[in-house]
């Protein structure tokens, strides 16, 4: 008798539970079939959380949908964030209709199967520079095109080196580079600083040196990619870099380089308007025999992620054609700090801005980090790079047998 | 005879279901967040799960291979070490210091509950805020410890950037952190103690040193077995403090179980989980090791 009063009990909540839950979808079904006269609802992810929906970035976006003639919704992800938020929402078959991304994570997404090529999405890429375009190539398709670029370039103290006698049109390449700080040092002040953190960031910071020995990302051991490691490594055990280095971020490199002791530091675009308010200048990185190094590009790409239905695609063609028209993408890049990718648009930029010239001439020798078909090879190479990196500078490792163990542990 | 048996019978079955109910609660909590995880990250570990798995699901059965992989790769054995040594010097440091400060708060003076609750904040301190801290204590050039060093006339040491000091430098900032925790419940511990104990041990004659070492040490061995415990548990998982300030660096000097599996899963551009699982098993079988010790010693502290 109490088991059949029990069941009956247990019995009743199942049944109200379930009605309501069928109720409850019931109601939400319905609201989807909305009528044709209604515009698309498109949605546009970015790593940008820092600008909000009254901010310049947020304007052209909604400028170009409603050119497009659809409404569009943006989110601003931290950039870290993105590539899993992208893969989780791939894997719902939930992606964004345009997604704004780190351009080394371009190949990952695309080797995901989770964007369109150029083939497919219909969009036309323009004149985009090559060099540039790199990271969004993989086996000759085109998975996105680049919003921008910036890259790294040598900023420097004019006072430090006045106070210590160095011309810095004398500094050409590597050994002049090297004299130089052996002269700062010797006044008493302190040479370069950079990140060799043990982190993606430590590879791009390494790439411009290990780029201009002559070296290749597909062979880690040759000997000009043990030059550039020993460079590094001779720079800190004499005292030119601090120790310091290897657990900098490019952020704390440039506090270090704000405190007005060094007479260079290794950053990027993003920190020119801050260099201007000090007063520091910037040359392009020197190579090992003269001339600028390619520097490792940064910036984001605008892709475009597969969806259920192919003819949305039309419209993010024409929004994402749209945000790199030459007149959006110098105002763009303008806000965001980045040099245009294509050259009408640095013209422009030029024209608007002459201090612009030594970061357009690094953009236009900067090469793309995945680009060359490495692809998804690059994380690894780059994992064993900063490693070999932070074996040779902190003395575990010479930077021959460093670099040879990074090589072996590529293949 | 046979009706009473059967109504006993029913009762005992009506008793069976209402138990299952009471626990049905608790049962399905467990299933949900602790079993299907771990068997979820078994089976991370059992396959080969690539960026693609996750789009279209295929992940190829590869058996042992993972590990097979990890236990031949590079890292094993300095990671090994270092887990080892982090947790061993971690412990013993903390529970001896713990110790220490317990009894010393033991006797009550002015002022000793105040100190006792300022003795709490590298606890309640949020683990990020630390590590920061303790990294730009620690900086090679910049930093306040080695200022102080120099003054000393010791000169300049490399904390966190050489590999022979980033495990001390990591070890400093996890002892530091953990011993407010061994302070609280060794204290609770000694409270604990009857005074009448200390008492006698006073009449038959023992100094201080002999009563602590023969009367209130083992008295205290439940809640030091404890203490130990968790202790371990907790430190073989510590990852924040290492990964803010050395991030395993550099070249794996400081690199211990938990944060070889974080780099291997978020370290780099491409995440790889598979082997991520599989040294994040590894840990847990350590963990589990220790936790069957702990039983066993529980058991005989019992017949005890």
């Amino acid at each position: 008798m109490e088991i059949n009063r029990k069941f009956k009990a247990v019995g009743a909540v199942v049944l109200a539970v379930g009605m309501s839950v069928a109720a409850l979808t019931g109601c939400s079904s319905s609201t989807s079939s909305n009528g044709s006269h209604v515009k698309a609802s498109y949605t546009f992810w970015d790593p940008y959380p820092q600008y909000d929906a009254s901010s310049a970035w947020a304007k052209v976006i909604n400028s170009c949908a409603a050119d497009a003639g659809v409404t569009i919704k943006r989110t601003g992800y931290d950039t870290s964030d993105l590539t899993n938020k992208a893969l989780l929402a791939g894997q719902q078959k939930n992606s964004p209709d345009i997604l704004l991304v780190d351009n080394p994570v371009v190949s990952t997404l695309a080797e995901a199967g989770i964007l369109t090529t150029t083939a497919e999405n219909k969009l036309v890429v323009g004149d985009v520079a090559k060099n540039i375009l790199g990271a969004g190539v993989i086996d000759g398709k085109t998975y996105g095109v680049p919003i921008g670029a910036n890259t790294l370039a040598l900023y420097y103290n004019p006072k430090v080196l006045a106070a210590a006698g160095v011309d810095i049109a004398s500094v050409k390449d590597w050994a002049s580079l090297t004299d130089a700080l052996a002269q700062v040092t010797a006044a008493g002040k302190k040479g370069i600083t950079f990140s060799g953190i043990g982190t993606e960031e430590g590879s791009f910071q390494f790439l411009p040196w290990y780029w201009g020995s002559g070296a290749d990302l597909t062979k880690l051991d040759s000997d000009k990619a043990v030059s550039a490691l020993t460079l590094w490594k001779n720079w800190v055990d004499k005292g030119y870099a601090p120790n310091s280095v290897l657990n900098n971020t490019q952020t704390t490199s440039w506090q270090e380089f704000q405190t007005g002791d060094f007479a260079f530091a290794e950053n990027g675009t993003w920190q020119k308007a801050d260099a201007a308010k000090m007063g520091d200048q910037v040359i392009p990185l020197p190579a090992a025999t003269g001339g600028a190094a390619p520097a490792p590009t940064g910036g984001e790409f605008l892709t475009i992620p597969v969806q259920k239905d192919a003819a949305r695609y039309a419209a993010s063609a024409k929004i994402v054609a749209c945000m790199t028209s030459t007149k959006n993408v110098v105002n763009t890049d303008n806000t965001l700090n980045y040099i245009a990718a294509s050259k009408d648009a640095q013209k422009d930029q030029l024209a608007g801005d002459a201090t612009l010239k030594p970061w357009i001439d690094a953009v236009q020798v900067a090469q793309a980090r995945t680009g060359n078909n490495l692809g998804t090879k690059y994380p690894k190479i780059s994992e064993q790079l900063w490693t070999a990196v932070q074996k040779a500078l902190s003395g575990s490792a010479s930077p021959s047998d460093a670099l040879k163990a990074a090589q072996a542990a590529v293949k | 005879m046979t009706a009473s048996f059967t109504t006993s019978r029913r009762s005992s079955r009506r008793g069976g279901w209402t138990a299952w109910a009471f626990i049905a609660p608790v049962v399905i909590y467990l299933l949900v967040f602790y079993a299907y995880p771990l068997g979820r990250n078994i089976e991370l570990s059992l396959r080969d799960y690539t960026v693609r798995s996750f789009i279209d699901g295929t992940a190829p059965f590869v058996g042992l291979e993972n590990y097979i992989k990890v236990f031949a790769s590079a890292t094993f054995a300095p990671a090994l070490l270092n887990t080892a040594l982090f947790v061993g010097v971690s412990i013993l440091f903390q529970f001896s210091i713990g110790l220490a400060l317990a009894v010393f708060f033991i006797k009550n003076f002015p002022l000793g509950s105040t100190l006792r609750a300022l003795f709490l904040v590298p606890w309640l301190l949020p683990l990020l805020v630390s590590g920061s801290v303790w990294s730009w204590m620690l900086n090679s050039d910049s930093g306040v410890v080695n200022s102080f060093l120099e003054a000393v006339g010791i000169g300049q040491i490399n904390w966190l950037t050489s590999p022979h000091w980033a495990l001390v430098a990591v070890l400093i900032a996890n002892i530091w952190i953990g011993i407010p925790f061994n302070l609280v419940i060794l204290y609770s511990g000694l409270q604990g103690i009857p005074s009448e104990v200390h008492e006698a041990a006073s009449i038959d004659g023992a100094n201080g040193w002999q009563t602590f070492w023969r009367v209130t040490f083992p008295l205290l061995r439940p809640v030091s077995a404890i203490t130990i415990l968790l202790g371990l548990v907790y430190t073989l998982k510590v990852f924040d403090i290492i990964w803010i300030m050395t991030k395993g660096g550099p070249a794996d000097s400081s690199t211990t179980f938990a944060i070889w599996s974080y780099r291997l899963g978020f370290g780099s551009l491409l995440p790889d989980f598979s082997p991520a699982a599989a040294v994040g098993n590894l840990l847990i079988l350590v963990a589990l090791v220790f936790g069957l010790i702990y039983i066993r010693t529980q058991r005989r502290l019992d017949v005890n």
